[in-house]
């Protein structure tokens, strides 16, 4: 049982170049009260989150917005030299949290783009926050046609990092393969469902619907892949291997094909347990070391039935 | 058509990172200067990273396009305390490979790119000659099928584009498809300047004929549309009058008006600046004559 989701929030321009969500929040700012109905229980805030960065079409202007959340840098000390992107994440906790606090908003769901092919990915904190896991299981409902998945972080609230945990419920929506600085229709549109379901989702929540509990497949985070790097320069020696390109969430066995040298030698997967690959060749992770990261599995077994406990009107849900 | 007898190419530059983000040709040019590539049979090869500061930076250029910089007016402008970076770096390079249309000029100069379009392989060619229609004919026999596209503001003889690749990536599979690209450049080189005669015959080139902008707001200059997913990695496909080339963010459709032509460079990420949201060619077919090597 969870109380009335009252106030949400929708971000785009988390980073600048990940087009869909800064295209979609300008299409949403642009009526008065967007996603919102007559007599609503739900109000929406629509959010750019990184202006500078959406001008500049670039991920950050200084440093990675996506990762000032942590309680440390929110509270940490202001200067004229503090980044302007950790003076944003701390207008953005204003606004939406304080993280942590009773005012903090119901529910973030923050807009992403990835160049790997990942389909729509929930990514959360979490894996047993029944709001998530629901709206997961509802919009993997509503949208048959495309993978819908579901990743799981491990972080304590304290440590997490991204804007989503600011809220007292949340999540990224990351929806690849699409280039950064580009915008693909089918890749927006898709997003542009994607957020209308969850909106549609937390309105039956908030007038009383009972969703069954169940069983969700969740992949959780175990570790991070790294390019192989030259010893002196830090520059990477290989690529992705062509038989791992585009294969986000094909179980990744002991000895299978990971990357390829740049002079034509094929490296293979040293671990000793089969994981689940996904942020493929993500763009902006070669200069945080990561070519790939990698998940276990898991149904999770929550029995909780999603119900709102208190609702003004009884609507009639069709 | 008469035969033709031309130089031997004994002096060819392969050129990477002329766009700092575009990055199988970086990666190419590196691997070549850890192998200490120099020279392959009669060919001398030089390695040129075009834009390094891009490169560091991974970005397309600092200050501006270097890729728009070797027009004549440009290279023949004098370099100022003012001069931005790019601009020096043309003068660099023409110095270095050039001067254009000298004959102290490399013989042959290859330019790799990447672009976010959905174009394979394209060998682009500023000018029609005989060398390049010949590679070209040559790689479309022994490569992945290439397209062949004349531009008129491309700043050497040869650039091989390939895409589609973001930005700031490197895929193995793109890599791959450009190295045995230039491999066979280079094979089909050192054969001409060995003698051998390559038959003339008949090539189908696409001429550029005009760009096409994204709608946009005519007060913020904002995209208000974006390629219609029916045009949407379909380049060197025929567009016809009617067909959908734009759906609005509000979902309208807009459709293409004008004479039936050919679009390439179909959503490609550094063009959204330069208002271009595809470019048209004509399909035209050219015929070559056959070539071989001058003898002294």
């Amino acid at each position: 049982m969870c109380t009335l989701l009252s106030r949400v929030a929708v971000c785009g321009g988390t980073h600048g170049n990940e087009l869909s969500g800064v295209y979609l929040v300008r299409e949403l700012q642009k009526t008065e009260k967007p996603l919102e109905e007559e007599d609503e229980l739900v109000s929406v805030l629509v959010v750019l989150s990184n202006p500078r960065a959406v001008q500049q079409c670039r991920r950050y202007t200084e440093t990675d917005l996506n990762r000032c959340f942590t309680h440390a840098t929110l509270n940490g000390p202001e200067s004229d030299k503090t980044p302007y992107e950790i003076t944003r994440s701390r207008e953005l906790n204003s606004l939406l949290g304080p993280k942590g606090s009773p005012e903090a908003v119901d529910l973030i769901c923050d807009l992403h783009n990835t160049t790997a092919n990942m389909g729509l990915c929930l990514i959360a904190y979490s894996d047993h926050d029944w709001i998530c896991l629901h709206i997961f299981r509802y919009l993997q409902r509503q949208m048959p046609d495309i993978p819908v998945r579901y990743i799981h972080f491990d972080f304590p609230p304290k440590e997490a990092y991204s804007l989503e945990s600011v809220g007292k419920h949340g999540f990224a929506i990351e929806i690849g393969p699409q280039p950064h600085g580009v915008v693909r229709s089918n890749i927006y549109t898709t997003m542009k469902a994607g957020v209308q379901h969850v909106m549609d989702w937390v309105r039956f929540f908030n007038s009383g619907t009972i969703f069954e509990g169940g069983s969700v497949e969740v992949y959780t985070m175990v570790k991070n892949i790294d390019y192989p790097r030259d010893s002196e320069t830090h520059s990477i020696t290989a690529a992705i291997h062509p038989q791992l390109q585009d294969q986000d969430f094909c179980l990744l066995h002991p000895n299978d094909p990971l990357f390829q040298t740049f002079s034509g030698e094929t490296l293979r997967y040293k671990g000793k347990e089969p994981l689940y690959p996904f942020f493929i060749n993500e763009c902006a992770y070669y200069e945080k070391g990561i070519a790939l990261s990698l998940a276990r599995r898991k149904f999770t077994n929550g029995e909780c039935r999603a119900h709102s406990p208190w609702f003004h009107n009884s609507k009639v849900i069709q | 058509m008469e035969h033709v007898s031309l130089p031997a190419l004994s002096r060819v530059a392969i050129c990477g990172g002329t766009h700092g983000n575009e990055l199988s040709g970086v990666w190419i040019v590196r691997e070549m200067q850890k192998q200490q590539v120099e020279k392959v049979g009669s060919i001398s090869i030089t390695t040129v990273m075009s834009n390094p500061r891009a490169v560091e930076a991974c970005k397309r250029y600092m200050e501006t396009d270097l890729n728009r910089c070797f027009t004549d007016a440009i290279l023949s402008a004098p370099v100022t305390d003012v001069t931005p970076y790019e601009v020096r770096r043309a003068h660099e390079l023409n110095a270095q490979l050039g001067p254009k249309g000298s004959q102290e000029a490399m013989d042959l100069v290859c330019d790799l790119h990447n672009t976010t379009a959905n174009m394979g392989l394209c060998v682009i060619f500023t000018t029609f000659n005989w060398i390049s229609l010949h590679i070209y004919k040559y790689l479309k026999s022994v490569c992945v099928v290439p397209e062949f596209v004349s531009e008129l503001f491309l700043l050497f003889s040869t650039a091989f584009e390939v895409g589609p690749q973001p930005n700031g990536v490197v895929r193995a599979d793109i890599y791959n498809l450009m190295k045995e690209a230039l491999d066979h450049l280079v094979d089909w080189v050192q054969e001409f300047n060995s003698g051998i005669t390559f038959e003339g015959g008949e090539v189908e080139a696409y001429v550029f004929e005009k760009s096409i902008d994204y709608p946009r707001d005519p007060d913020t200059n904002e995209l208000t549309a974006i390629i219609h997913p029916q045009l949407q990695d379909k380049d060197f496909i025929l567009l016809k009058p009617g067909d959908p080339i734009f759906l609005s963010f509000s979902g309208e459709t807009v459709k293409y008006e004008g004479k039936e032509l050919y679009p390439f460079f179909v959503n490609e990420c550094a063009y959204y600046e330069k208002h271009i949201a595809f470019h048209l060619a004509q399909k035209t077919i050219l015929t070559i004559p056959s070539v071989s090597v001058e003898n002294d």
